[in-house]
């Protein structure tokens, strides 16, 4: 077959971008003695799916896919657009650097099976399928399984480390994350009782704005934003992602959180576009500034570097919600269609990456230091010079400083606030990155201490080092190549993301 | 007239048990009002002419959720005997707390009410398509039909949940028994009662289980269910002593685990080479649907079993 053969509309990537992760997670289970042999190539596979999805987009656009052949009402459609391409490919991206990062730590050579070495493996892959049966789902049920199996996977790795403290941020994450579901489930039940559908393409062509409507859409994003640990709802976060295995903590940093996120702009801007109201854009982007403003506080009153990494994620976060009061404000007048729709996805890929490469650069020099207090850091560039380059770019794309992906995210998401006029949002979002600026920087300046450390360091592997380098570069290619993404973006982009919410 | 007041006091004796598992003093007063609540709720939907779901509902709503809670209690009274009380605060702010919890909890139910009433009064649903198209299906139960096949994608991912599970439960075990048996050793009197039932109602829990897994086809039944039951006869035997409880490690257990959700994904992934992601072709549905729930009637069973035994605790 030629490649264009492989890559026809009728190709069922969709579907195999969830079969393959599934099949390594079975597969790890009762191989998880032989996962070094087994995780890399499966994680490749999956990588090379996913890149397969993005270029079936990019060639056709956006592709449908009725599960079982059954069209909806009746059965389930998997939807393959720009948004959810751009997700599969960072999925697949951190979930493979993840997959290598962790080998010497969860795969050791002619070790027997251990706990942690078991639960890593199918845990990783199960993650990994259901962040993609999230990702391609059109499917408002079919989206509660993926989040169910994406709840309840995180919340194991989040207990990995089978410390008491870790296993009561678990505990936690997973009340947390259990009021998410069952909000969010109440609130489909109402939908289906009332229009007889869970498709979200029919969905939209029926929904009215009436109290079951909003009651229903209310109770989903409620569960949803205490998934994604939105400002009040983030109280588990800090613990639960400080708390586990460093390459768990990128995962679910970079990843789980923006799951529970990509749902709510998948309902109120593919679902419900009409139904919104200022009123509610205003209290989710309000909740995202606060978000910014408090998350970097408590960043800052971090002494340890986890921490700092999980609160900064909080902060971080807050930024995505900016996005519903800015969509489609003063459309005409900005050079770009639908700017703060794209800024905010933007923002939630170039996050992915630097953070997920933050949390995999603090891992390897916690584990030389043999603790992650920040004092105990000074001067670690000159012994580990890999590690803080990697952190440093990291830092860069955080604090939304060119050329950087984090840049190209804020830079769309100003032109946006500041086209419509809106400029408390471009303060608050200027404010974000000074504040990213201080207490990243509280930490870069310890690294770049006078002092050689080497002999009172553990040695560890240089791949780990690397692969988070690789990361960060990632991040900062994201703003300096940003045509591409940001074109695959806008394959099958909804109306409201240029039109705004109303 | 007689079905309404039956109804009715249904109704509130749901109401009833679901308060008292809520406020009850003691972890296993509100288990045990749980349990109860839970069979009210199964004879709800029997009332409802929902069988399907009632199975459901009374096999693993009350009956499994309520074993895993009883052992978790358990656990829990082990851990206050060897430090002192489990409890979320005492005094004033737990009250305050508790008042607020409450009051917030109402107007949320009151709200979903009166959206339920709002709702038109014949619910639209989908039985009717879900008729016209059944015959297609394989299968003559609308439920099975849905399950396996016009939602077997939802199915299929159930059914690695359920893994998924049982991977983090045995995650939380401690280092030094990894890949030993999980749960204690029991010791029951070989002339005892248990023991007794341990013999007797494992053939009879069997023939209950493979009726319910054949029966799905075309009445209320199915691999969830049968499941259940199978596990509870596994467990009745392990609670008698009669067969120990394999070691997690062993690869013959973990082959049960994943078997049925291996090849249900193996069935979609033939599907999706062939053009149809899980679609289950119209000549030989009924076999293919019959083959997905035996394994996962298997794999279930054994996950439910492993999950209600919880973390490996001997290597002997």
């Amino acid at each position: 077959m030629a490649l264009s053969d492989w890559l026809a509309p009728d190709m069922a990537w969709a579907a195999f971008s969830v079969i393959v992760p599934l099949a390594a997670a079975l597969l790890s289970l009762p191989l998880a003695r032989h996962a070094r042999y087994i995780a890399l190539p499966a994680a490749l596979l999956g990588l090379i799916v996913a890149c397969a999805s993005a270029a079936q987009v990019w060639l056709h656009g956006a592709v449908l896919l009725a599960a079982g052949g059954w069209a909806p009402p009746l059965g389930i459609v998997l939807r393959l657009d720009g948004l959810a391409a751009a997700f599969l490919v960072l999925t697949a991206a951190i979930s493979t650097a993840v997959a290598w990062y962790a080998l010497p730590q969860f795969a050791a050579r002619g070790a027997s099976e251990s706990r942690s070495g078991f639960a890593f493996w199918p845990l990783l892959f199960f993650l990994w399928a259901g962040l993609n049966a999230l990702l391609v789902s059109n499917d408002l049920f079919n989206l509660y399984v993926a989040l169910e199996l994406i709840g309840l996977t995180a919340v194991a790795l989040v207990a990995l480390d089978g410390k008491p403290a870790v296993i009561a941020a678990a505990l936690r994450y997973l009340l947390f994350a259990l009021f998410g579901s069952l909000a969010y489930l109440l609130g489909v039940v109402l939908l289906y009782a009332q229009y007889a559908t869970l498709d979200m393409t029919l969905l939209r062509h029926v929904a009215q704005a009436d109290f079951a409507t909003l009651l229903a859409a209310a109770l989903m994003t409620a569960g949803l934003l205490a998934k994604t640990a939105l400002v009040p709802l983030h109280a588990w976060l800090p613990p639960a992602h400080a708390g586990a295995p460093a390459p768990a903590s990128a995962l679910l940093s970079a990843l789980v959180v923006k799951g529970s996120f990509y749902v709510v702009i998948r309902l109120w801007f593919d679902v419900l576009p009409n139904q919104a109201g200022a009123a509610f854009t205003t209290l989710l982007g309000t909740l995202g500034a606060l978000a910014i403003l408090y998350g970097s506080a408590l960043a800052f009153r971090q002494n340890r570097l986890k921490p700092i990494i999980a609160y900064s994620t909080v902060a971080q976060l807050g930024y995505l919600f900016l996005v519903f009061p800015l969509a489609g404000g003063a459309g005409e007048a900005q050079p770009w269609g639908a700017a703060a729709w794209s800024g905010g996805m933007f923002h939630a890929l170039s996050h992915g990456l630097a953070k997920a490469a933050m949390f995999l650069a603090a891992g390897t020099l916690i584990q030389a230091v043999g603790h992650d207090r920040i004092d105990g850091l000074d001067g670690i560039a000159r012994s580990m010079p890999i590690a803080a380059f990697a952190f440093g770019l990291a830092a860069i794309s955080l604090m939304g400083l060119p050329p950087s992906g984090g840049f190209t995210a804020k830079y769309l998401l100003l032109t946006a606030a500041l086209a419509a006029g809106q400029w408390g949002w471009a303060i608050i979002m200027i404010v974000g990155g000074l504040l990213a600026a201080g207490y990243l920087f509280r930490v870069l300046n310890r690294f770049l201490l006078e002092g050689d450390r080497s002999a009172t360091l553990q040695a560890v592997p240089a791949g780990g080092q690397i692969i988070a380098l690789l990361l960060a570069l990632a991040a900062i290619l994201l703003g300096l190549l940003s045509a591409t993404p940001y074109a695959l973006l806008q394959i099958g982009r909804p109306d409201a993301a240029a039109g705004g919410l109303s | 007239m007689t079905a309404l007041a039956f109804d009715t006091l249904l109704a509130i004796a749901i109401a009833a048990t679901a308060a008292g598992a809520v406020v009850a003093r003691g972890l296993y007063a509100s288990i045990a009002l749980f349990i109860i609540y839970g069979l009210m709720l199964a004879v709800a939907w029997v009332r409802l002419e929902a069988i399907d779901v009632a199975l459901a509902e009374a096999a693993i709503g009350a009956g499994l959720t309520g074993i895993l809670l009883v052992g978790a209690a358990a656990r829990c009274r082990a851990v206050e005997r060897r430090t002192g009380a489990i409890g979320d605060g005492s005094g004033e702010r737990r009250t305050l707390l508790r008042t607020i919890q409450g009051a917030m909890a109402g107007v949320l139910a009151a709200a979903v009410g009166a959206a339920v009433l709002l709702l038109p009064d014949s619910a639209p649903g989908l039985t009717a398509t879900v008729a016209g198209t059944i015959e297609r299906s394989g299968v003559s139960n609308p439920v099975t039909a849905v399950l396996l096949n016009f939602r077997g994608y939802d199915t299929l991912l159930e059914s690695m949940v359920l893994v998924v599970a049982l991977v983090g439960v045995w995650s939380l075990g401690a280092e030094q028994f990894w890949g030993g048996r999980p749960g204690l050793k029991q010791h029951a009197r070989t002339d005892g009662v248990l023991a007794y039932f341990g013999r007797m109602l494992p053939l009879v829990g069997l023939l209950v289980g493979i009726h319910l897994l054949w029966a799905g086809a075309h009445a209320p039944g199915g691999a969830f269910q049968a499941g259940t039951v199978l596990a509870a006869v596994w467990l009745l035997v392990a609670m008698a002593g009669l067969r120990d409880a394999p070691p997690i490690a062993s690869m013959r257990l973990r082959l049960l685990i994943v078997v049925g959700p291996a090849w249900f994904l193996a069935v979609g992934a033939i599907g999706a080479l062939a053009g149809s992601f899980l679609g289950l072709p119209e000549a030989f549905a009924s076999e293919l649907i019959l083959a997905i729930e035996v394994l996962l009637t298997l794999s279930i069973a054994v996950t439910l079993v492993l999950l209600v035994l919880g973390v490996p605790r001997r290597t002997t």
